[in-house]
């Protein structure tokens, strides 16, 4: 087993890292960019309605004369932020309470498992409609949403993995070599949550924008007056008649490919952190 | 009490185990085994009989359904080091996969150098390495020295050598059975292999012939 | 059956999986260097050596089921033809089969009798080896966790019965079997063998492998570095050539029980 010979540069893993990287600094982009962009750019200007997407206006104008690649990325921004800040706050809520339910025994476990099913049960986006609709819509609205449904899945790996690693003989022999329970958590049981959990975040990301975009779309969201994508994709909709197609199809074709990014990144980085697939 | 008394103390003790999984089958029944501290007791049965069950139960990882299992005619500390310790039959199973075996090693007590080298451990090379870049007969003599602690009393190996060959078993053993005769341990061997629980034990009891629950 | 028909030759062979270091350059990892063994009509084969050395890796390619990130050197031949992917896929599964180590490889929601038929097997076949192995045929109805460690074990085995197998590969067939059980298979797989099947074990118990097999190698550091008899081992220590299989038969409870320095033990021989 002492046979080792060095290869190339750019093998598998070096091709998964640069993808993670190209996609993450495509996404701050666009956050960024959405961040610092000036109002003018999407302001209305009456002189250039309604224009096909050419090399000046790269999506084309609205019926107001609007430039719809700036307010694309304004929008995705928006979704992005929103996304993020949902994901976050709701994966903190599945750490927590997964651990709490696969540390403290059965009765803890049975009340989270009863509350998962409850989420689980109702339809995502109706729930979602209901909770935003009661909050009064907008950005809260929306965020508490997403907040409030998106725990459960995750929660369920955490708890599983809890309860599974609780079990394992190595925590086991650690009790009996006289290791405290607190100790043991943080040396044997954390370390190993920690990357699924880190997977489990990124790959809520893409759930959450589509979520906030799907309510905002259907009017339960984000008020009209905020250039978000589902806004401009539901406005898109009244003016597809009359043939501005690029009003539709140019923001569509930019959130799924933010979607996707994230979906790459989330799965990329399961790739590396996976023993099973580490070493391809 | 006298040396000799305390030679022939009784380290653990079944009263009247009985162990089964909630409603099921009892897997155990009415067990009753005293080991004492100069003997070195030899389990031995085919699989399926409780064997394994019944070591977990010695050494505190499970309570008995109905009936005691005492250490020195107490109740097993829950708490701190425990006299009692135990070394599997898997020992990638016994190992955190991502800590290095340097901490993995030393994670009850710092093993001395002449240990390790008495289990043919080269500290400089695997110290640094994950367990999965070991083989499991390497990985089983870390996971002897980590038990070989000053405060260890009693050890049990469940199926200890089943998965390593006979030149590897037997240099672990031989270190292990050292261990045990310089320092006055007491041992619990379980196995198949009737040859090896011979060559170990001073007495040996089969399973079957106590289980109440077969 | 012609005892001088060869059924499996491997020659040379060599496998090495590419590894990540810490960062993002890669190594090879050489599990096997060099591996040769041949196996006859009627023979019984027991490749023995230390556990994790990466005698299963030998068995899974043949199969050619090997992860995407090894790759094999060497030669494999069956009857005589080299072993492409295409001539695996006619013969895998039916002529070569795979006894794999424990009940955790069948299929957990499928009942046994339907496992143990697999795609080919008839109805009668399944009962004729059933009965041979003992099961009841309630056995057949049951899904694997119903079975007992011994029961599954002769599921395991019936599955090589039921297909015309010429070369069974049993990987480590014996640990967690209690030594009447274990010699119960070893039983089995003898008269598998005295039907004409070739039969290569992989293990690391040498007393299982000695109460069947005809022929021993000794794997070590990656290489077969004895082939000899089992009539030799059960001779003793003076019948052994090679220092490291002396280490070996000295090392059994029954026999001393003396450890050796297997990496010194290699240094003397060469």
């Amino acid at each position: 087993m002492k046979n080792m010979r060095k290869h190339g540069i750019l093998n598998r893993r070096t091709l998964t890292l640069i993808i993670i990287a190209l996609s993450v600094i495509i996404i701050l982009a666009v956050t960024a960019a959405g961040f610092i962009m000036d109002e003018e750019l999407y302001a209305p200007h009456f002189a250039e309605k309604n224009l096909p997407p050419s090399g000046h206006h790269l999506f084309g104008t609205d019926w107001m004369g609007r430039d719809m690649f700036a307010r694309t990325v304004k929008g995705l921004s928006v979704s992005i932020y929103i996304g993020l800040l949902a994901s976050c706050a709701t994966s903190v809520i599945a750490l927590f309470l997964g651990v709490i339910a696969g540390t403290f025994g059965k009765y803890a476990s049975g009340i989270f498992n009863w509350f998962v099913d409850i989420f689980m049960g109702i339809p995502h986006l109706i729930l979602l409609i209901l909770i935003s609709l009661l909050l009064g819509k907008g950005a809260k609205g929306v965020a508490i949403g997403v907040i409030v449904t998106h725990w459960c899945s995750l929660g369920r790996i955490v708890q599983a993995e809890v309860l599974a690693l609780k079990d394992s003989q190595f925590v086991k022999a650690s009790e009996k070599l006289g290791k405290t329970k607190l100790w043991i958590a943080f040396h044997h049981i954390m370390p190993h949550v920690v990357p699924q959990f880190i997977v489990g975040l990124i790959l809520m990301f893409p759930h959450a924008i589509m979520h906030e975009s799907s309510i905002t779309f259907l009017g339960f969201g984000l008020p009209a007056e905020q250039p978000a994508i589902g806004i401009i994709l539901s406005e898109a909709m009244k003016h597809l008649t009359t043939g501005m197609w690029w009003l539709a199809v140019m923001p569509g074709i930019s959130l799924l490919i933010i979607v996707v990014l994230f979906e790459a990144i989330g799965s990329h980085l399961r790739m590396l952190l996976d023993p099973y697939s580490a070493q391809e | 009490m006298t040396d000799s008394a305390k030679h022939d103390e009784i380290l653990l003790s079944c009263q009247n185990v009985s162990f089964r999984y909630h409603k099921g089958p009892w897997i155990l029944r009415n067990i009753n085994l005293d080991i004492r501290r100069h003997e070195r007791l030899g389990l031995i049965g085919p699989s399926g009989y409780g064997k394994s069950t019944l070591s977990r139960l010695l050494a505190g990882y499970d309570s008995p359904t109905e009936g005691e299992i005492l250490w020195k005619g107490k109740k097993l500390p829950q708490k701190g080091f425990c006299p009692v310790q135990m070394i599997y039959q898997h020992p990638e199973k016994a190992l955190d996969p991502r800590w290095k075996l340097k901490r993995s090693v030393s994670e009850g007590w710092q093993p001395d150098e002449e240990l390790l080298k008495r289990l043919n451990i080269n500290s400089k090379l695997w110290f640094s390495r994950y367990p999965n870049e070991l083989s499991g007969g390497e990985l089983q003599r870390f996971c002897v020295a980590r038990v070989l602690a000053p405060d260890t009393e009693f050890i049990i190996a469940d199926e200890m050598s089943t998965m390593l060959d006979a030149i590897t078993q037997a240099q672990i053993w031989n270190v292990l059975l050292d261990e045990v005769k310089k320092r006055d341990l007491g041992l619990l061997v379980i196995t198949h292999n009737n040859s090896l629980a011979e060559k170990l034990c001073t007495r040996i009891v089969d399973l079957r012939d106590i289980n109440g629950a077969f | 059956m012609n005892k001088d028909k060869i059924i499996l030759e491997v020659e040379d062979i060599s496998v090495s999986f590419r590894m990540y270091d810490k960062g993002l350059s890669k190594h090879d990892l050489t599990v096997i260097k060099k591996l040769n063994v041949t196996v006859h009509e009627g023979e019984i084969l027991a490749i023995v050596g230390a556990s994790g050395s990466g005698k299963s890796v030998l068995a899974h390619a043949v199969l050619g089921i090997l992860p995407s990130n090894a790759s094999v050197g060497g030669e494999i031949r069956y009857c005589g033809k080299q072993l492409t992917n295409s001539l695996r896929k006619e013969k895998v599964g039916s002529e070569i089969i795979m006894i794999p180590q424990s009940v955790t490889y069948l299929d957990p929601l499928m009942k046994a009798g339907k496992q143990v038929r697999g795609l080919k097997g008839t109805k009668q076949q399944l009962e004729e080896a059933f009965r041979r192995y003992g099961l009841d045929k309630s056995a057949e109805k049951k899904y694997p966790f119903q079975l007992s460690g011994g029961m599954a074990r002769r599921v395991l085995i019936s599955t090589a019965v039921i297909s015309d197998a010429k070369l069974i590969l049993a990987d480590e067939p014996t640990p967690g079997l209690s030594e009447d059980m274990a010699a119960e298979t070893m039983r089995h797989f003898r008269e598998l063998a005295d039907q004409g099947c070739g039969i290569l074990m992989i293990t690391h118990d040498i007393e299982a492998a000695l109460k069947a097999a005809d022929t021993i190698a000794v794997f070590y550091d990656g290489e077969t570095i004895d082939c000899c008899t089992a009539d030799d081992f059960r001779q003793g220590r003076d019948a052994l050539k090679h220092p490291y299989t002396k280490a070996l038969w000295s090392a059994l409870p029954e026999n001393g029980f003396l450890s050796a320095d297997a990496s010194e033990l290699m240094k003397g021989a060469l």
